[in-house]
Order: structure tokens, then sequence, then C-alpha cells
């Protein structure tokens, strides 16, 4: 399958939730050393739920719209539930396979999202190395 | 450079000594900077090597350890031939170019370079030929100074002459930038520096595997480079030094094979090359490089830089035939080695790179271990091409078809 698929430019092209909150509970911003993309994500959170989001940041196709779909994907979530998604769940909804330096790029976003919510710093999927 | 028995490439004969282009249709690799492919001749030594002679080399006493020994001397001359080196031992085998100028920085930087003295570098110079300096600098309290370059990716002279001083001891510059293709007037700039009673290490990772170089044309005081980058296998790079320079230098790693006595203390050191390599070597692979140094010899060196000089021309005239393309770098072929560095407007290169790759055509994008160069360009990145002896005119079409599909894919929507 084409990585460059309809649903991902659709995405890259017009990303849900881009840009950033006045005045967020949570902001954070995380680049990717290999390729310099990066994503800033800030979150209004209510009664332990993600109220809204926004992100915003440079990148290629993948990251960006990556992000974009993990937007959409977590608000009204409980932070709870947030912290449970995996690499996989990421993975699963890009929907398309990717090689090993593209993967980081489809993780970025939630590697942002869980280095500013739970403080956790490293790339999704390698929390035991 | 050898022009007397100049004869044009057999690219057809060339790539048939490379398995990897005999899919249909070829894969265009076109990412030569960063890595070549590698030879079949020199894949054959390497094998004959762990088939017939396996063995440690220098100390064994039996014939396949003497063999082993006299191919990997062998590889030494072969090189010391290839870059017209006075004498075989100024040839220290390390495992790449960076490996090479961390020897350089380690231990003549350390016995050499003190507080306040100036370490001039440039702008395009690769990570490998800037973050030892920078070490070098912290630990010592030297000063590192950059030399600019102009917006078309050349050497800003005059500003180097107004850069160097008495308080110049190392200047560290690229013969070839692997990001603009650059070809640096390293000669005249060996010059100046010599003038002012400086060294030069010259970072010839992207010169010596595509045109002729001759360290004692250049009178470079240090010259590294990788055998990897030159149809050689991994794991194999090269330092060529001055020889009373080599002679005067500390070791830099201690261990096995670069010692003469051992007492409780202290030791004494074995004679170059030895004293510079420390530990079991990296013995296929440097009899490996010696087959890739005879691979490219026997192609011809001119041979090879017209060849690239000629797709180079090509790659500019097609992709310059593309809306919204930016081309990094000189605009003169002459001026530049068969690297072409570009960017397409609201495509990021990595969707370049990536919608290449479902096309057949491998490159790079990234930042190309250069970050002040990016930031010169005001980039995050580029995608680049780069060609090497194999590569066609049908490579180049096939990465111009790419490019207009990515464009095609990427920018119908915008509209």
């Amino acid at each position: 399958m084409n990585i460059y698929q309809e649903e991902l430019l659709d995405h890259y092209e017009n990303p849900s939730n881009y840009g950033t909150l006045p005045h967020p509970d949570i902001s954070h911003e995380e680049d990717n050393p290999l390729c310099g993309d990066q994503i800033r994500m800030d979150l209004l959170v209510e009664d332990d739920k993600i109220k809204e989001v926004r992100f915003c940041g440079h990148g290629c196709t993948i990251s960006l719209a990556a992000a974009s779909m993990l937007t959409e994907m977590i608000e009204g979530k409980s932070l709870d539930e947030v912290k449970q998604l995996t690499k996989d769940d990421m993975l699963d909804m890009v929907g398309i396979p990717l090689g090993p330096v593209r993967i980081k790029c489809a993780l970025l976003a939630l590697k942002v999202l869980k280095a500013g919510a739970y403080g956790i710093n490293c790339w999704p999927g390698e929390e035991d190395g | 450079m050898h022009t007397s028995e100049f004869r044009p490439l057999d690219v057809e004969r060339i790539r048939k000594d490379f398995p990897i282009f005999a899919t249909e249709p070829p894969l265009a690799f076109l990412d030569n900077a960063a890595s070549t492919q590698t030879a079949r001749p020199v894949v054959d030594a390497m094998d004959a090597y762990y088939d017939t002679y396996r063995s440690n080399i220098h100390r064994g006493i039996y014939r396949i350890s003497e063999q082993a020994t006299e191919e990997y001397e062998h590889a030494r001359e072969k090189v010391a031939r290839l870059i017209n080196a006075p004498r075989t031992r100024q040839i220290i085998f390390t495992r790449n170019t960076t490996e090479s100028i961390n020897l350089v920085a380690h231990s003549w930087g350390n016995a050499n370079i003190q507080e306040g003295d100036e370490i001039v570098l440039t702008v395009m110079e690769h990570h490998s030929n800037l973050v030892p300096w920078q070490l070098l600098a912290q630990r010592t309290g030297a000063v590192l100074r950059f030399l600019e370059i102009t917006d078309e990716g050349l050497l800003d002279f005059t500003q180097l002459r107004d850069l160097l001083t008495e308080k110049t001891k190392l200047v560290a510059m690229a013969h070839v930038s692997n990001v603009l293709g650059t070809i640096n007037p390293i000669q005249s700039v060996i010059e100046a520096v010599h003038a002012v009673g400086a060294k030069v290490v010259v970072d010839a990772a992207q010169s010596v595997p595509h045109f002729h170089v001759d360290v004692q044309q250049l009178d470079c005081d240090f010259l590294a480079f990788s055998g990897h980058k030159m149809c050689g296998p991994t794991g194999i790079g090269v330092l060529y030094g001055q020889l009373e320079l080599l002679e005067e230098m500390p070791p830099f790693l201690g261990g096995g094979s670069m010692i003469r006595a051992v007492e409780r203390d202290v030791s004494t050191y074995a004679d170059l090359p030895a004293k510079f390599e420390a530990g079991t070597p990296s013995i296929a692979e440097a009899i490996g490089l010696g087959h890739a140094v005879d691979y490219i010899t026997q192609a011809n060196l001119a041979a090879i830089h017209v060849h690239e000089q000629e797709l180079l021309k090509y790659a500019h005239h097609r992709l310059k035939e593309i809306e919204g393309i930016t081309i990094y770098g000189p605009s003169a072929p002459h001026q530049k080695a068969g690297v072409i560095s570009f960017n397409m407007d609201g495509i990021h290169p990595h969707d370049v790179a990536g919608i290449l790759d479902t096309h057949g055509v491998a490159i790079r994008a990234g930042h190309h271990c250069a970050q002040l160069l990016m930031k010169k360009f005001d980039v995050i990145a580029t995608a680049r091409a780069s060609f090497y002896l194999y590569n066609t005119v049908e490579d180049v079409d096939r990465l111009y078809e790419g490019l207009c599909r990515a464009q095609k894919l990427m920018t119908r929507r915008k509209k």
C-alpha cells in the first residue's frame, strides 16, 4: 500500500485541532532530532478529562497527519485512558505500514503527549529500553 | 590528474559487479554520499579471507596468519599509492572518517592546542569534522572560528585571510561538502594556512572516492576518508598524516599491538602505523578496502569524475524544469562534485524521499549531519541525490519522474 494514501493526505492538508490554546493546562513541545520535525500540543483538562486539544508544528505528512488523528482520538477522553495509548494504537490509527525511520514520525505526537501530560520522556514503545 | 590514458567508464559492465542492480526495473540508488554499494570483487576478497585464511594478523607463527598479515599490509600499500603518500606507514587504519578525525583531535590536539589558541572551521562541515573540535576546545579552552560561505555555497576566501592569525593553530575543512557538493579550493587554503604556521586537517570523505587526491601535491597535514563511500565495506577508514607529526604524536587508544614493551606503570609504544592501531583491527574490511581501491583505480578516477559531472549537469538541467524547486550549492558544475541538494515548495523533504522510494529511487532527506549549513540556508532539511560510477542517465530520469509525481500528489490539493 502506498504510504501517501488519501486519508493521511486529507489530515495533512486539513488537520483537525490545529493551533494553540490561550491558557492551556498542559503545553509541551518535542522534536525528532533525526529529521527536525517539531510538534507542540496544548491541552485543557477538566475533571481529569481532556476538554480541548490543539497541536501545531512542522513536519512531514506522516508526523502532522498522525498528530491530527491523535487529537481527534483523545478529545473527551480521561488522562488515564490516554496514558494507556500504545505505539501499536498509534500505528493502527495511522493504518499504513511504515519503516523504522518513518515510525518515529508517526509516533512523535504521542511522544509529545506522553512527555507533556505524564513526564514520560522516551519514544512510545521504548519504555523498557 | 592521470589524463594520459583516459577512457570513459563502461557503466554497463560496472553495473554487473553490483548484484543489487540486477532487478527490473533496477534500483535507482542515489544516496552515494552517505554510503556506496560494495563491488562484488570487494565482497569476494573478504569472503576469501573468511573462507580460506581467517586468522589474526601480526604475531601469528603459522601460514594463514602470515597471509592475513600480508594482505592487511598490502591493503595499506594500495591506499598509500591511491593518495600518493610518501611512505606506507603514514596510512593509519581506523573505523571511518569520524574516528580518524577524533584521533587527530585527541592525540595531536591534546598535545598541541592550548587555551586561547584558535581552530578555524567552516559552516559547511559535517558534524564529524565539527564536534571533535568542539570537544577539543572545551577540553583546552581553545576558541572555534567559523568561515562563512556565500549564498552559492562557496567559501569566502577573503574572510579566510582575516581569520588566519598567529593565534590560529589548526584549520579543519571538508574537501567536498557532503550537502552542497562544493569542491573547496583546498590547495590554496592549505598554502594560506601554512603561511601563518598552522596545520590543516582535510575531511576527504567526499573527495577521495570521486577524483584523484594527491596528499603531496596538496601538502595537507592530515587527511581522512572512509572505505564505505568508495565501493568498500563499512568499518574501515583511513587517516593520513605528515610523518613528523605522526611520529611525535602520543597514542590515541591503548592496548595490544600498539606497544613495544610493557612494564607495570609505563609502556613504550610501537612504531608507525601500529602505534595508532590498538587492538585487533577490521582485517577483512581493510582487505576489502584494498580491493575497493583496485576497483575504482581500474575504473579510472578521472573517468569517474567526468561521468559524475555529466550526470550532475543532466540532473541540474532536468530538475530545473520542475516548478518550485530550489537547488542549493554552486550553479557551475565544475565547482561541484556529484551531489545535488534541493527542496520543493510546500513538500517536506521526508515526503519527497518517501514518495521517491515508492518509485524505486533511493535518496537521502534530512540535515545530512550538517546542521550549521541548514541554518545558513534557513531550512530544516533538504533532499539530496548523490552519484557514483554505476549511476546512469536513466537513474536521473527516474528521479525526475518521481519528483513530478511527488509534486502532483502533494500540491494538487493546495490549488
